[in-house]
């Protein structure tokens, strides 16, 4: 047990106590991992709305003449591709093409990037960015003085109007627009971590708590409900959106993660794996990350269970939970590519029982546009 | 604030007995569902497994987490509350009640003198 004194705190700390939260080291971070009760939050993104602290994450600016080319040696993803204002899910490898981390990054003028990484990831990203820094690019950490909100569910944008108000540049699909609350700059990204639609929001550490009782009170007549990491991880997984320490690592690349998508091994920069990327798209994968889910009422899976065909062990879970939308058992696992096919059934071990679970194509949930 | 009946034997971790004559019935506390919350699974013993004091005895899951849940005393489990399976919310909603675990036949019945009266029980949660 982790001595709380000792955990980081966002600028929200005390509102989340004021509204009940129960809080938990989260890679050393006190955070809320409920309020009501994951269930009922969980359920509030899909039906209408949920807000959700994400101050624990890192907030990175780099800028500077040659920011794009020094970022499209850094990242897996095409920089090019993205216009001003544009925003991009990408991945920062280590040179055996492992994932340090998975992260967006965010256009935000013609020479000014904004990359938001993970909160257990800050250290380790800033020293390897830092690392590979060259003359000329300028880096600056403001995840100590910046908060954010993710704002998720199909009610998010009509809360996010009546909050900000008409002039608000409503940014569309993964862009960010910057507008002022009270005087006070905020970042909108239309981008987000539950599959549903929904913004996530960033400024000054000085406005966390008026701007969140603000958008609370603007929200609540539509069912907009404080959420915490609890159902975070349960809507994520449900999208199937991979969770950097689980189903992400510095032993898995992206190509055994299935996001093979946001890598460019076409364009010209070199960053750190693309070689040990392309020599394993020429050879294949051993291994896949694949969904699965439960085909009968039973215990749900969880990160570490192993997964059998017979005796062989074929495979192990990163992710895996009871989803609550869609009453089964779901999860996420690394299993060897001829057992990775959709439809192919495969037994959970539980606690020395087996239990049958079926590999089914990504995501669990979709939502409907 | 938790409840916390007068008439019941607690365990550190969290479990209640009912002790009548020889004949346990174990569940967990009101303070335990509410820190679990959410209870999606509850994988009970077998009727006939014996079981010590402290050995891991069912395990109750909820959405974020699957803890251990360790017999309070020594002995054999002799029934089992089947409706947990279809319904494990009701240890969210009437831990003490409807929501009990299994009943033991106790091998030894000294060891209820050594678990925690409801007033020990509260100092230790704190509540």
């Amino acid at each position: 047990m982790s001595d709380p004194a000792a955990l980081k705190k966002t600028a929200l700390f005390e509102a989340h106590q004021k509204l009940g939260a129960r809080l938990v080291d989260f890679g050393g971070w006190n955070m809320p991992v409920q309020y009501a009760g994951i269930l009922e939050e969980h359920k509030a993104v899909r039906e209408a709305a949920g807000v959700f602290d994400i101050s624990h994450m890192g907030e990175f600016f780099v800028s500077g003449a040659n920011a794009k080319l020094f970022l499209n040696g850094l990242l897996t993803n095409d920089v090019d591709k993205l216009g001003v204002s544009q925003g991009q899910y990408t991945l920062m490898l280590n040179e055996e093409a492992g994932v340090i981390d998975d992260l967006i990054l965010y256009r935000l003028h013609d020479g000014e990037s904004l990359l938001v990484v993970n909160a257990a990831k800050i250290e380790e990203d800033r020293a390897w960015i830092k690392k590979n820094l060259p003359e000329g690019i300028n880096f600056f950490d403001k995840s100590d003085s910046n908060s954010a909100l993710a704002l998720q569910g199909p009610k998010a944008l009509e809360i996010a109007r009546k909050l900000l108000g008409a002039g608000w540049p409503e940014p569309k699909r993964n862009e960010i627009t910057a507008y002022a609350w009270n005087c006070q700059p905020v970042l909108a990204a239309r981008t987000g971590y539950t599959g549903e639609d929904g913004v996530e929001l960033f400024f000054g550490n000085e406005i966390a708590e008026p701007f969140l009782s603000a958008l609370l009170e603007a929200g609540r007549p539509l069912g907009l409900k404080p959420c915490g990491l609890g159902a975070r991880d349960t809507l994520r997984l449900e999208a199937c959106l991979p969770l950097n320490g689980n189903d992400l690592s510095s032993k898995r690349t992206p190509l055994e993660a299935g996001l093979g998508g946001f890598v460019s091994l076409t364009k010209e920069a070199v960053f750190p794996g693309k070689e040990v990327l392309q020599k394993q798209k020429e050879n294949g994968v051993n291994e896949k990350l694949v969904a699965f889910r439960q085909k009968e009422k039973g215990p749900p899976p969880r990160p570490h269970y192993r997964l059998f065909v017979g005796e062989q062990q074929v495979g192990e879970v990163t992710s895996g939970a009871p989803s609550p939308t869609l009453g089964y058992g779901i999860g996420l696992a690394y299993v060897e590519v001829d057992y990775a096919e959709p439809g192919t059934t495969l037994e959970l071990e539980v606690r020395g029982a087996r239990v049958p679970v079926e590999v089914v194509k990504k995501p669990f949930y979709k939502r409907a546009v | 604030m938790s409840n916390i009946p007068e008439q019941l034997r607690y365990a550190a971790s969290h479990e209640w007995i009912k002790v009548e004559g020889d004949l346990g019935t174990v569940g967990i506390t009101d303070h335990a569902q509410h820190e679990l919350s959410d209870v999606v699974y509850v994988d009970l013993p077998k009727v006939g497994g014996k079981f010590a004091a402290g050995a891991v005895v069912a395990v109750v899951e909820s959405v974020k987490a699957a803890p251990d849940i360790y017999s309070p005393v020594s002995g054999e489990v002799v029934e089992v509350n089947a409706d947990l399976v279809k319904k494990p919310e009701l240890v969210n909603s009437d831990s003490y009640g409807a929501a009990w675990l299994y009943k033991i036949k106790l091998s030894a019945p000294g060891e209820v003198a050594a678990l925690k009266d409801a007033a020990a029980y509260q100092a230790q949660i704190g509540a």
